[in-house]
């Protein structure tokens, strides 16, 4: 027998140790674990993801483009159907030559410190996104400015030479190199939002926490916690009223959490096709919450023109009669995409697309012989390369099967990548064939069709043709919107019909789920740019 | 016993020094840029943004500064929550991780022995097979399976219990339940096992004979026995259920570390990765010490070298 304090010890530590430790240790947790009551909100929105940075000039992505909206605002911004209105700037003039805009900022325009806005912060803040060692991945939409190029690759270190002068706070005058159709909707966009200077002077990386985030748009940043949520408040010195005062936002990224979370009425608000699980689009379609529209946005087939047999227009045109797009928009993402035979979606008013190919099997059987390779006898091996997500793995598996019924091809193999993998393969053009898909960054074809110029950066087909550079070349100098629209038809011409370095599969449409019982103002628009600022009551609601 | 202490806590730096070198050195030679997107970056910009987040030069001059900093306790900016240092994000995802998983231990401990034992008594009876049966499905059904199932009985369908979310206590309860049943089933079987060795002994017998109580028997001596071999094997589970897991975390929106260590990856973000890494090891070797502390403590026949 052992001494009973041992034998007391040996019975107890284990209960001791597990049961009483672990129940401190929750006590503590409880306490320093997140648990904190948040108040009421007015609305909840699921957001898609935990955003990377809540800095304008550095956002890439769609999920934080919605939150910056929230936040900031440019000289101009949007309605709810997707219209420049005037935004910081009350108005603005442009030269008769299309090259020189003087916008006048709104008397009243502050940050949500109360501190006057003016024209010196767009000043800087477009310095700052301009000047490369800000790390800026859109940069480029201020390389219309003249010398914005030059200053924003390293070439120009004077920031006075670029077209941005600000005479005096309330004026800012914009000079171009080229009439741009679309630079108001460039100014809308996040990356020309300013940023409060004197706030990342003093807190440098801590700049965009909660408490030390100063904004102008609707909303300011009243807490962020990563991965849990993120609370806005209404900016009380903003220049017009929103309805929704407070608005959490959450990161959930599971679309089935997402639609469980909205259909116990936690969320009020779901914007991205990725938060709707797909296999439900079918039932959720018929129900009265479930809103679809088509947006700016395709997906597409590159051809590496550089590499046997796709360096034969003949094979890239036989390809491309043989899918059978109503297949894959039927079968696979069911969202009611449309089919695309043009790779400028349908949106533009003042934009007429030419007419594409359409499925037609038996002319793709007869190209596909003249080229050599009757009944696909002889098609040498390759590789369709595609993300490893669920989408593109289903599409690229249906168009190697409908390869292979309508031409009798079996030599085509899939090469699911995983998305950074992807993204790297892609740029280095390491293909014969690649799945891949284009969101306009502002609803004009130019954000489509300047994509594939000799060696742009986002051609990744191998592909040039000089008529169609020297096409782009003369659209950049037409200030006549009508003359214009006319030439960026001829170029995708050339880019859909004759020459086929891609094939145009779908568009995208825009999914959202709300109650129209809960929330107004969120109409269907091109570029799916749906400000949290423009949601309103609906009407009945309204005191 | 002070030696072993001393002696494992020393082992632990070396070991956790080899651990994130190989983490970091890996994510850096994968294919894939942490910046990259669906939009050529200028090479310029990629040139700076490398610069500003210390993964320009070559690949060891790149590790020898993250190492640096590491070793002062700064494990750098994420690639991916570009205005967030690691330090930051474990801060704020640890302890939510932990609590949950301490939660999820305490229940699968507290579900697995009793479920165990009871099997034990009953060895090869009916009610055995039926728990074992039991303790078999809760370990082969994996989360991703059996968490949207309780959620469409319990959330969705009842509404007793929020879909998912954070920042009340109703909240932590199915996820915690989820997290637990695996673990609770492995308890199961491992106490189950240990306590029919156990039984089989002389002193056991000797108990018996002195007319001590069935219930004495098993509670007294028997399971203070059989829980020894429970408690290596708890060592690393808590170090695991204390980290978070990926599945849950996500199907529930619990902002946890566990969606790092597959996240990170898949983003390419060399210093979060790296990071979480670090703080699992960690857990590893501390659990597994005081697992090992613990085992002397109550096993007299464990010598300490």
């Amino acid at each position: 027998m052992s001494l009973p304090t041992r034998r007391s010890l040996g019975r107890w530590v284990p209960l001791t140790f597990l049961g009483g430790g672990l129940l401190l240790l929750l006590a503590f947790f409880y306490f320093f674990g997140g648990w904190s009551l948040s108040p009421p909100v007015d609305l909840t929105i699921c957001n898609g993801d935990e955003p990377q940075t809540l800095d304008p000039a550095i956002i890439t992505g769609q999920l934080e483009g919605r939150l910056a909206l929230a936040l900031y605002e440019g000289l101009t911004t949007r309605n709810a159907r997707g219209e420049i209105i005037p935004g910081m700037a009350e108005s603005w003039t442009i030269s008769p030559d299309g090259l020189t805009y003087t916008f006048k900022i709104r008397p009243d325009a502050k940050w949500s410190n109360g501190e006057p806005l003016t024209a010196y912060d767009f000043l800087h803040s477009w310095e700052r996104t301009l000047n490369p060692e800000t790390g800026s991945q859109y940069s480029y939409q201020l390389y219309y400015l003249a010398n914005g190029e030059a200053y924003g690759t390293g070439k120009l270190k004077d920031f006075t030479q670029v077209g941005v002068k600000a005479p005096d706070a309330q004026t800012l005058v914009v000079t171009l190199t080229h009439p741009t159709a679309f630079f108001l909707e460039l100014t809308s966009f996040q990356t020309l939002c300013p940023v409060y200077l004197a706030g990342i002077a003093k807190y440098g990386n801590d700049w965009m926490k909660p408490g030390h985030l100063i904004s102008n748009g609707p909303y300011y940043l009243k807490a962020w916690r990563l991965n849990d949520y993120i609370l806005l408040e209404a900016n009380p010195y903003y220049w017009t009223k929103v309805d929704f005062k407070r608005i959490k936002v959450l990161p959930t990224a599971n679309a089935t959490t997402c639609l469980n979370l909205f259909s116990s009425g936690k969320v009020d608000l779901i914007l991205d096709k990725n938060s709707v699980p797909a296999s439900l689009v079918d039932d959720l379609r018929n129900e009265p919450y479930f809103h679809a529209n088509p947006f700016g946005g395709t997906a597409f087939l590159r051809f590496n023109v550089t590499r046997k047999p796709f360096d034969d227009l003949r094979v890239r045109k036989a390809l491309a009669l043989a899918i059978n797009k109503e297949d894959i928009v039927r079968k696979i993402t069911r969202a009611g995409e449309p089919v695309a035979d043009t790779l400028v979606p349908p949106g533009n008013a003042d934009y007429h697309p030419p007419d594409g190919l359409h499925y037609n099997p038996d002319e793709a059987r007869r190209l596909l012989a003249e080229a050599g390779y009757p009944g696909g006898q002889g098609f040498p091996d390759v590789q369709m390369l595609y993300a490893k997500r669920s989408t593109p793995e289903q599409v690229a598996t249906e168009m190697q099967a409908l390869w292979q019924k309508e031409l009798g091809i079996t030599s085509i193999h899939l090469r699911g990548q995983e998305w950074k993998v992807y993204l790297n393969t892609q740029s280095l053009i390491d293909f014969d064939l690649c799945l891949s898909a284009w969101v306009g960054d502002y609803n004009d074809p130019q954000t489509f069709l300047d994509m594939f110029v000799t060696n742009g950066g986002n051609n990744l087909t191998g592909w040039s043709n000089p008529t169609y550079d020297k096409l782009l070349d003369q659209s950049e100098t037409i200030a006549n919107p009508v003359e214009r629209m006319k030439v960026l038809q001829e170029m995708e011409k050339i880019l859909v019909t004759e020459d086929m370095p891609i094939v145009p599969l779908y568009y995208y449409v825009g999914i959202s789920l709300y109650r129209s019982d809960k929330m107004a103002g969120f109409e269907p628009n091109f570029v799916d740019d749906h400000r949290w600022g423009a949601l309103t009551f609906p009407e009945k609601k309204k005191p | 016993m002070t030696t072993l202490i001393t002696r494992r806590l020393l082992l632990a730096i070396p070991t956790l020094f080899i651990v994130v070198s190989l983490t970091f050195l890996l994510m850096r030679l994968a294919p894939g840029n942490p910046f990259s997107n669906e939009r050529k970056i200028p090479p310029e910009i990629l040139a700076e943004l490398e610069k500003q987040y210390n993964l320009n030069g070559s690949v060891s001059s790149q590790y020898f500064r993250y190492m640096g900093k590491v070793v002062r306790g700064d494990l750098s900016i994420s690639t991916q929550y570009r205005n967030r240092t690691v330090n930051d994000i474990l801060a704020q995802a640890l302890p939510v991780s932990m609590l949950l998983g301490g939660l999820a231990f305490l229940l699968a401990l507290f579900a697995g022995i009793p479920l165990g034992a009871f099997a034990a008594v009953r060895h090869n009876r009916a009610a055995d097979r039926v728990a074992m049966l039991v303790a078999l499905l809760g370990l082969s059904v994996p989360s991703f399976v059996l968490a949207p199932l309780l959620v469409m009985l319990f959330a969705v369908k009842w509404h007793w219990l929020p879909v998912a979310g954070w920042g009340s206590p109703d909240q932590i309860i199915l996820p915690a339940i989820c997290l637990a049943i695996p673990f609770a089933a492995a308890i199961a079987r491992l106490t189950r096992g240990s306590l029919l060795d156990v039984l089989k002994l002389d002193f056991i017998r000797t108990a018996r004979a002195k007319g001590l109580p069935e219930d004495a028997v098993l509670y007294r001596h028997a399971l203070k026995s059989a829980i020894l071999p429970l408690i290596s094997y708890c060592g690393p589970a808590l170090a695991g259920i204390l980290t978070g897991s990926l599945v849950i975390e996500t199907l529930f929106d619990i902002p946890g570390i566990g969606r790092f260590f597959v996240n990170s990856v898949l983003n390419r973000d060399p210093m979060m990765s790296a990071g979480v890494v670090l703080v699992f090891s960690a857990f590893l070797l501390f659990m597994n010490l005081v697992s090992d502390v613990l085992i002397c403590l109550l096993d007299r026949r464990v010598k300490i070298e």
